[in-house]
């Protein structure tokens, strides 16, 4: 790694990372709190993952095994330029299987396998505050979380039912963190909400242009905002995918030809490969598609 | 300036330094689980190599670092954590990000140091605090990182320590969060853990 002998381990500089690294710390030890951080100008734009990548940078050792994620695809663009961009500044291993990763960046989803301990999954997160569109300031909005006040939430939620007769928020879809934080989950499909609460394996969020850190620690109860008549409901696929034939797994609408053709198939490409890797009577060929 | 101030520091500072706050990210996400701490660092005494571990790799010129009376007597301590760190020393133990104790049962009460504010509460001090003892058992524990419920306590500490811990977790989210050394081992109690039994 020639032309990686001019960047410290992982790009970032040390003190960089010790100020990102005493954050991490706070936002562990308050679930759900976002703390601000001096986030740095990245070698890419805001809104490709910066506050994920600083964070990543961060936590990431010489023995850690990197998997980066775009939605669930570990090769498209972003995810792709991401693990290349540590692959040549830490010269780390990495891979597509979530089993053999250490560390986990996503934008947005959570791999459909289960997380286990000693994981560390890192969001790249756009916006961090949950209270945002309702409350533009800053200010307000600190205090809003002070005094513990989420009616604003509540009353938005509502009007979803109001307007669509049904929660209509489908991602970025907001959480209560251990009975005291509302957060933003980053724009995570709602489907994926579920799979946060208890999860055994730590969850970091990095917003770079909004300069805020925080994170989940495991075993920590994260509950999707809800009304007693109207529950939070996952999201539902009335199909299996038709690649793998999986079912009950998030799927990703795929245009076929310019004639209305789609299929649906496997948001998480590394499930989908492993599913159709291992012998199993659900496989479908490509020429089975259901229209 | 005394020769061991100037005891050496990380022998690789990236990775030492990386492999250091790993371990102490473990122990904020999995409160009460002690795991060994590796240190190659030979600080003047009373800090111990695990304490200096953890500045070296947490503190910088911007943060402050508050040391208790014992470590405070030896001034080679002081000039170590500012050879290393370039931490500022301060004696207001409401100024400090990190505070270090090497005499806990006699240790100053939690609520004397920095809790931060209902919207800031992240300012607020980190305390390292040295022990003779970790163990899995003693007081009980719920909260985030805990699965249902944790045996921990350290040894020795002042007698009400059980309800200065409580009353730590009720100011939530304000609060201080604590790790526990020892020679080899660390844990800790961030402000969001509760405890349940202090039997």
């Amino acid at each position: 790694m020639s032309d990686a002998a001019t960047y410290n381990f992982g790009y970032l500089d040390e003190q960089t990372k010790r100020m990102i690294r005493r954050a991490l710390l706070k936002a562990m030890a308050i679930p759900g709190y976002q703390v601000p951080f001096a986030s740095r100008e990245m070698p890419m734009p805001y809104g490709w993952g910066t506050g994920g990548v600083q964070v990543t940078a961060s936590v990431l050792g010489a023995d850690d095994t990197l998997k980066v994620i775009d939605q669930g695809a570990d090769d498209t663009t972003n995810a792709v330029s991401i693990r290349k961009f540590f692959e040549r500044t830490a010269g780390i291993a990495t891979t597509t299987h979530t089993s053999e990763a250490t560390v986990i960046q996503t934008r947005h989803r959570i791999p459909e396998a289960p997380l286990r301990e000693g994981q560390i999954l890192v969001y790249q997160v756009p916006i961090p505050e949950p209270l945002r569109f309702l409350e533009p300031r800053e200010t307000e909005t600190r205090r809003l979380h002070a005094l513990e006040d989420y009616g604003l939430m509540q009353v938005k939620l509502y009007e979803d039912i109001a307007r669509h007769g049904h929660i209509a928020t489908t991602y970025a879809y907001p959480v209560k963190v251990d009975g005291r934080y509302i957060m933003d989950p980053s724009p995570t499909p709602k489907f994926d909400n579920p799979k946060m609460d208890m999860c055994p394996a730590i969850q970091l969020f990095g917003a770079g242009r909004e300069k805020r850190i925080y994170a989940l620690p495991p075993y920590t109860k994260v509950v999707s905002l809800d009304f007693e008549d109207h529950p939070f409901e996952r999201t539902k696929f009335d199909r299996g995918c038709a690649l793998c034939g999986s079912e009950g797994i998030y799927l990703d609408e795929v245009v076929t030809d310019d004639r209305g053709g789609r299929m649906f198939v496997c948001s998480d490409t590394d499930f989908c490969e492993s599913q159709r890797a291992a012998p199993s009577e659900a496989g479908h060929g490509l020429h089975e598609v259901p229209r | 300036m005394s020769v061991e101030a100037i005891e050496r520091g990380f022998a690789d500072p990236v990775h030492d330094a990386q492999k250091v706050f790993r371990a102490a990210l473990d122990a904020m996400a999995h409160p009460g689980r002690i795991a060994r701490l590796a240190s190659s660092l030979t600080p003047p005494s009373p800090l111990l190599g695990t304490s200096a571990s953890l500045l070296l790799a947490l503190a910088d010129y911007e943060t402050s670092i508050w040391l208790d009376d014992t470590l405070s007597e030896n001034p080679a301590v002081s000039d170590f954590l500012r050879f290393h760190t370039g931490a500022r020393l301060t004696r207001q133990r409401r100024e400090a990000d990190f505070a270090v104790i090497a005499a806990p049962a006699d240790m100053p009460a939690l609520a004397t140091f920095a809790e931060g504010t209902p919207e800031y509460p992240d300012r607020s001090t980190t305390l390292i605090v040295q022990v003779e003892a970790l163990a899995n058992h003693g007081w009980h524990f719920s909260g985030p990182g805990i699965r249902e419920r944790m045996a921990f306590s350290a040894a020795p500490v002042p007698a009400d320590f059980p309800q200065q811990l409580a009353a730590n977790r009720a100011h939530f989210p304000r609060g201080v969060d604590l790790i526990f050394v020892t020679s080899v081992e660390l844990a800790a109690l961030p402000r969001s853990t509760r405890i349940v039994e202090s039997a």
